[in-house]
């Protein structure tokens, strides 16, 4: 299996979006992001609900195709591979859905057990081991063998956390991880990114709403505005911005 | 979003013909993926259970309903015509060719069905589908030819199992109004049966439970719009079904006839 490597990507770069464009008949959500995001680097994606946030990650993973423009992963480009070269590359992606998404009739062990069984040789026992590692490492440890509709909603999305990280992936892709927890659990959740980005240089994507945690993971943010780009840069330089929505979006946050 | 609801005015025969047009794709993709490796056997055995095995006791529970009314029916007939003596083979005939059949695929279709569409309909309005994919597993492969397989597989033997209950409640009913030993139902009832009888039903209940594998996953797949859609969903794959099941069955009927007639 051969996939097509992009030599005009830069070797430091992880993941590099060209001119993208995404369409739902008559409503324009990304209007030609440009994106690129090095290695080990933490992004957070901000922007008023519907400007296409969680639109831009699902089409980095492959779960929509865009209409126009280039999505280039590990030098790879994406958006035309088939099926199976685009799971290669998925294996190296980690998830986390806004409503977490776990599988309703698989436990919370087994919900994180899910991607090492499918892409890993590995024993029940060390399997089991790794779940359980995983799952203590987001405060869920004692909790294994519940069903997601007996967890609450903050739990579930530390489960999804737990799933999305179980196969060490090489870039992480969360769609608000902290919306709906409480200020502790959100420094948790904020400080186990961190602490995965030190350890194995994992690139983050994170889009959220919520400014602390902005202040604790951004390497750089960028704003989004009606399906386009209107910042991009470090934390101080955004702050810094004279445009009147990025005033008002940061003010009001 | 279709050309008239653009419009604003409802084409029900292009939603129709839009419908059928997903549905011979879903159709393509569906022998793509079943001939492709990887195959999911592990999934398959489960849902073979979960359909096959749960659905045992409503099978023999219908099947022995519908013998014993067959039973009834054979006997208030035969008696007027003075032909008492063909009643185990009308009930045996009857349970086989198209008792059986078709009651065992009317149940499953309401009882799998609708699992089908509500389950994959529930789990594509709360992203489960999305999440399998975004984990590098195909859920086509995963959940789709899986379930349609397992009710290839599993129609025919459940139809055998209502046959069976059919045919001993038939004799039991019967026995009830007029004593006669299961040996002689037995073997005076199946003196005519065929071959080509058994074979068409089994043909038959293969197809049927490939309509009803097919509707329940396309309708499951194609729900939008949250409990509402589900519900939809669940309800579309039993009514679809149920209606392809007896078109199917008229069908498979007459090809039958022109290869079997003698």
């Amino acid at each position: 299996m051969q996939i097509k490597t992009v030599e005009a990507n830069g070797n430091n770069s992880a993941l590099q979006v060209r001119a993208l464009r995404k369409a739902y008949g008559d409503q324009t959500v990304l209007r030609g992001i440009d994106l690129k995001i090095a290695k080990g680097e933490i992004v957070t994606v901000l922007g008023r609900s519907g400007s296409g946030k969680s639109v831009l990650l699902k089409l980095i993973i492959g779960l929509q195709k865009p209409d126009e423009g280039t999505i280039e992963l590990f030098g790879t480009e994406v958006t035309q591979l088939p099926l199976n070269e685009l799971n290669q590359v998925r294996k190296k992606l980690g998830f986390l859905f806004q409503q977490a998404a776990l599988y309703d009739s698989l436990s919370v062990e087994e919900n994180v057990a899910f991607p090492l069984r499918r892409h890993t040789r590995l024993s029940d026992a060390e399997i089991s081991e790794r779940v359980q590692q995983m799952l203590a490492r987001v405060d869920m440890g004692k909790d294994l063998k519940k069903m997601p509709s007996e967890v609450s909603g903050g739990m579930k999305k530390r489960v999804g956390l737990a799933r999305a990280l179980i196969l060490d992936p090489e870039i992480i892709l969360l769609d608000e991880p902290t919306a709906g927890l409480d200020p502790i659990t959100t420094k948790e959740i904020d400080e186990l990114v961190l602490s995965m980005q030190k350890e194995r240089e994992i690139t983050a994507i994170v889009v959220t709403h919520d400014l602390s945690s902005v202040a604790r993971l951004a390497d750089r943010i960028v704003i989004l505005k009606e399906g386009n780009v209107i910042v991009e840069g470090k934390p101080d330089e955004v702050k810094r911005s004279e445009d009147p929505f990025v005033r008002e979006f940061l003010e009001l946050s | 979003m279709t050309n008239d609801e653009r419009l604003g005015k409802p084409n029900i025969l292009l939603d129709f013909l839009e419908w059928f047009g997903e549905l011979a794709q879903f159709c393509l993709r569906l022998v793509k993926a079943i001939v492709t490796p990887p195959f999911e056997l592990r999934e398959l055995l489960r849902q073979m259970h979960e359909i096959g095995t749960k659905s045992l006791p409503l099978v023999a529970i219908a099947g022995s309903a519908i013998g014993v009314v067959l039973s009834m029916h054979a006997r208030d007939s035969m008696v007027r015509f003075g032909a008492k003596s063909l009643i185990p083979t009308l009930i045996i005939i009857a349970v086989i060719k198209e008792g059986g059949p078709i009651i065992t695929s009317l149940v499953i279709s309401g009882r799998v069905g609708a699992g089908i569409g509500a389950e994959l309909g529930s789990m594509k309005v709360t992203e489960q589908v999305d999440a399998i994919e975004a984990s590098a597993v195909d859920p086509f492969k995963l959940l789709v030819v899986t379930r349609v397989l397992a009710c290839v597989l599993m129609l025919p033997l459940l139809t055998i199992v209502a046959d069976f209950c059919g045919i001993l409640a038939g004799w039991l009913a019967n026995a009830l109004i007029e004593p006669m030993s299961l040996q002689f139902f037995i073997v005076n009832g199946f003196q005519t049966v065929t071959f080509s009888d058994l074979f068409s039903a089994t043909i038959g209940t293969l197809v049927f439970g490939l309509l009803i594998g097919i509707i329940g996953c396309f309708e499951g797949l194609r729900t939008q719009g949250g409990t509402a859609g589900v519900g939809r969903a669940s309800t579309s794959a039993v009514v679809i079904a149920s209606l392809f099941v007896i078109l199917a069955d008229v069908v498979i009927v007459r090809i039958t006839i022109l290869l079997f007639s003698h």
